[in-house]
């Protein structure tokens, strides 16, 4: 096991950094505006003008997957990053102090796990309206039980162990055993549940848009295109395959990723 | 062995990309249907009696009360279940229903109708006079508390028996048009609750419902006209919100017909198995603007969006180009008010739209919401063109899309929007059904347009005896609406009709509904 190559990880990492590399490039450069539209260039198969083809407005697709993969990914990081954030926070003060703010945080955690998560974020999203910002912020509450209770776990396993303990008593201050002696030995596992959660966000956006009660049109997003694309699809399957494929090599990479790190861990 | 999985994963959806990537046949050659304008050429087979079928709609019922639902795609299912003294037909003309003949007064202030002797209501019940009286007045609000339930009713006086088979309807004030509305369902009086009890004198029957699913329809045996009896013995409206999903339906075999899909969609089907008619959608498809929220309150602001869009390119692109472009609040099919001219009025004229909103002192433009209803994707796509137009006058358009009954409640009954993207039908075969709505007091006045001339004009064209004199003011009220830009006016929709080839027998009107009475199935 000690020299073999960690190939999840680095296939993960590098369709995940050129995917990166097309996002940051559609930000700056697209070959077709992604939004305009052109009645006289519907539907057209894939070619060197189009490298992916025309969608039913005439819109270039592969500026419009460039800004899809864009927006999946502000998306995606914006909502691990705060969930990740919240439920993190959670965890640290709950497993390290435990007592009755252990009890009432994790009682409202169990509540929000029992709901199945797609479920609970439609109910945010209609109660706070569709759009980009609400999709973030109810995939955030819905990753936050997860990573309170990863982080708990973590911190109830060492809150006991001597290392802390004399850290104790040599009169460390609490906030400083959590952040500088605990937390580090939570990282590896916090890392591996954000990739993984980076792969849900990601599938979990598409599902939404796809539903039509996330990301609005026109904006391009890789779950809208997929949707409207439906009616189309014996006709000009092209206008579904490429952001499908975008979304697959996305979920994929993040989850070879989080595969990898869990690895690296038990090595 | 967890990599190895990944990796399999991996080429599994590469191949399957592939194999779907290949199965692009050469079906796009843009093979065009044989497209049937009217029914006149329909398949030579014989209809038989019997049988059923399932139609795709695409929303639930907003009442199956007929005089409070005001959804045209709840009129066009309760056509076949009630019926007025009058109906409409095919052509456009009024043949009678209920009643058996009807003349109308010199003055135009009475009119009066013979009823038919032995029209049954589903429950079994003879439509008396009383049940005429009481429907009318009924809907003028007379019988209910005061305020009408169907506002053109308010200039009805009373309603008068002078003997068993005959009512009179007087009027408040001449009125020549008003046997338009007379197509109102008669309803029975001593049924209360029409809503939960629908009951007609319709060839068809209400059977059961289940709301957001189903709304099913028997034969009435005992119709008043034998001689056009519905030919099948049951009908089910199924609500399909989703209109990909409707025509999986009609490819999978469980729907047979859908009326108002688009060319797009029809696209897909199997030129063999569906007969596809196509006729106008009779909507005056619009961005309607509510004339009372900011900045849509300037009428600059609303003439500069008006020379902003581009409707050609946008039934080019958007209803594959099949459509006719309107300019006020008619359409093609009401040929004595429609007037082509105006479709002109608003040419796609940039500088002259930014300058228009400068003057307006918004050099930079505005954001704005269109709100559109998820479930019609006919108007999502025109909304998203739309969003793509008005970039070029520097205007930030977004959409939202609401469902159905979101759509009714915020937008349609409480005002509450600042643009939507939606078609309006003609309930009645009237101009005024069209172009009453935008009269300032009118209850479902939704885009909050005011115009005191507008208002003094209806006045006229509503008393003016002749009819030409009567054309001619609604004439002026379209063109006041295209002047005052109250809508950003795009379209007559094209819509299609897939009908599963073993029926025949769809017509078109010229009002929003579906004869179901008329499809029957053909024999093998």
């Amino acid at each position: 096991m000690k020299n073999r190559k960690n190939y999840s990880l680095i296939i993960g990492i590098t369709i995940v950094s050129i995917l990166f590399l097309l996002f940051l490039m559609g930000i700056f450069y697209t070959p077709y505006d992604p939004d305009a539209m052109n009645g006289s260039e519907k539907m057209l198969a894939p070619s060197i003008q189009h490298l992916f083809g025309t969608d039913q407005f005439g819109r270039d697709i592969f500026s419009r997957v460039l800004k899809g993969i864009g927006t999946t990914f502000l998306i995606a990081i914006s909502t691990v990053c705060l969930g990740a954030g919240i439920g993190v926070l959670i965890g640290v003060l709950t497993g390290y102090f435990g007592g009755w703010l252990d009890e009432v945080l994790m009682r409202v955690n169990d509540a929000i796990v029992a709901f199945p998560s797609i479920l609970l974020a439609l109910i945010f999203i209609s109660v706070l309206g569709a759009g980009k910002n609400n999709v973030v912020l109810a995939l955030a509450i819905v990753f936050i039980p997860s990573f309170a209770r990863m982080t708990r776990s973590e911190f109830l396993a060492n809150r006991d162990m001597d290392y802390v303990k004399s850290a104790k008593l040599m009169g460390v201050s609490s906030l400083r055993i959590m952040l500088v002696h605990i937390l580090p030995n939570a990282i590896p596992t916090i890392l591996s549940m954000m990739a993984i959660g980076f792969n849900n966000a990601i599938l979990a956006e598409a599902g939404m848009s796809y539903l039509g009660i996330g990301v609005q049109p026109p904006e391009a997003s890789l779950g809208r295109m997929l949707s409207e694309s439906q009616i189309y699809l014996s006709r000009a399957p092209w206008i579904a395959i490429f952001p499908g494929l975008a979304i697959v090599l996305l979920a994929l990479s993040f989850s070879l990723i989080s595969e990898g790190l869990s690895k690296k861990g038990e090595r | 062995m967890k990599r190895v999985k990944s990796v399999y994963l991996l080429l599994f959806a590469l191949t399957l990309i592939l194999v779907l990537g290949s199965c692009r046949g050469e079906k796009e050659e843009g093979k065009e249907s044989t497209l049937k304008n009217q029914s006149s050429q329909e398949t030579n087979a014989e209809p038989t009696i019997g049988g059923s079928i399932v139609v795709g709609i695409s929303q639930d019922l907003d009442s199956l009360d007929p005089h409070k639902s005001v959804a045209a795609g709840t009129k066009e299912v309760l056509f076949n279940v009630y019926e007025g003294l009058v109906k409409p037909d095919s052509s456009g003309n009024y043949i009678d229903a209920v009643a058996k003949s009807h003349t109308i007064s010199e003055d135009g202030k009475t009119y009066t109708f013979q009823l038919r002797e032995g029209v049954k209501f589903h429950n079994g019940a003879e439509v008396t006079a009383e049940d005429v009286k009481y429907s009318i007045e009924r809907c003028a609000g007379i019988t209910e508390g005061g305020t009408p339930l169907i506002s053109a009713f308010s200039i009805v006086d009373c309603v008068e028996i002078p003997d068993e088979h005959t009512v009179e309807i007087h009027l408040k004030k001449a009125d020549t048009e008003f046997l338009a509305y007379l197509i109102v369902g008669i309803v029975p009086k001593d049924v209360k609750d029409y809503n939960k009890n629908p009951v007609g004198t319709g060839p068809f029957m209400y059977d059961s419902r289940s709301p957001l699913d189903y709304v099913k329809l028997k034969k009435f045996d005992d119709y008043w006209d034998q001689e056009h009896k519905a030919y099948l013995d049951e009908v089910t409206f199924k609500i399909v919100a989703d209109n990909s999903a409707l025509v999986n339906g009609l490819k999978g075999g469980f729907i047979q017909m859908a009326a108002r899909i688009s060319p797009n969609e029809t696209a897909d089907l199997d030129k063999e198995k569906f007969t596809i008619y196509e006729g106008g959608s009779n909507l005056v498809q619009a961005l309607y603007l509510n004339n009372a929220v900011k900045p849509f309150d300037d009428i600059r602001v609303r003439q500069a969006l008006c020379y902003a869009v581009d409707r050609q390119a946008i039934i080019d692109i958007a209803s594959n180009g099949k459509g006719t472009v309107i300019g006020s609040s008619m359409f093609p099919a009401f040929k004595k008010y429609y007037m082509p001219e105006l479709s002109t009025y608003y040419k796609q004229d940039i500088q002259k739209a930014k300058a228009l909103l400068k003057e307006a002192g918004y050099p930079n433009g505005f954001d704005m919401t269109i709100t559109a209803p998820s479930n019609y994707q006919k108007h999502v796509d025109v909304a998203q063109v739309l969003v793509e137009q008005l970039k070029q006058i520097g205007v930030r358009a977004k959409i939202e899309l609401v469902e159905w009954d979101s759509w009714l409640n915020d937008v349609y009954a409480n005002r509450e929007y600042q643009s939507t993207v939606v078609g309006v039908d003609a309930a009645y075969l009237s101009a005024r059904a069209l172009l009453e709505r935008f009269t300032s007091e009118y209850s479902r006045n939704f885009i909050n347009y005011s115009n005191p001339k507008y208002d003094a004009l209806y006045e006229k064209a509503n008393h003016s005896i002749s009819d030409e004199e009567q054309i001619k003011y609604y004439k002026e009220m379209q063109t006041l609406l295209t002047k005052d830009a109250a809508n950003v006016y795009i379209q007559d929709l094209k819509d299609q009709v897939a009908l599963d080839s073993r029926y025949g027998g769809y017509e078109f009107y010229p009002l929003y509904v579906q004869d179901m009475a008329k499809i029957y199935k053909v024999t093998q």
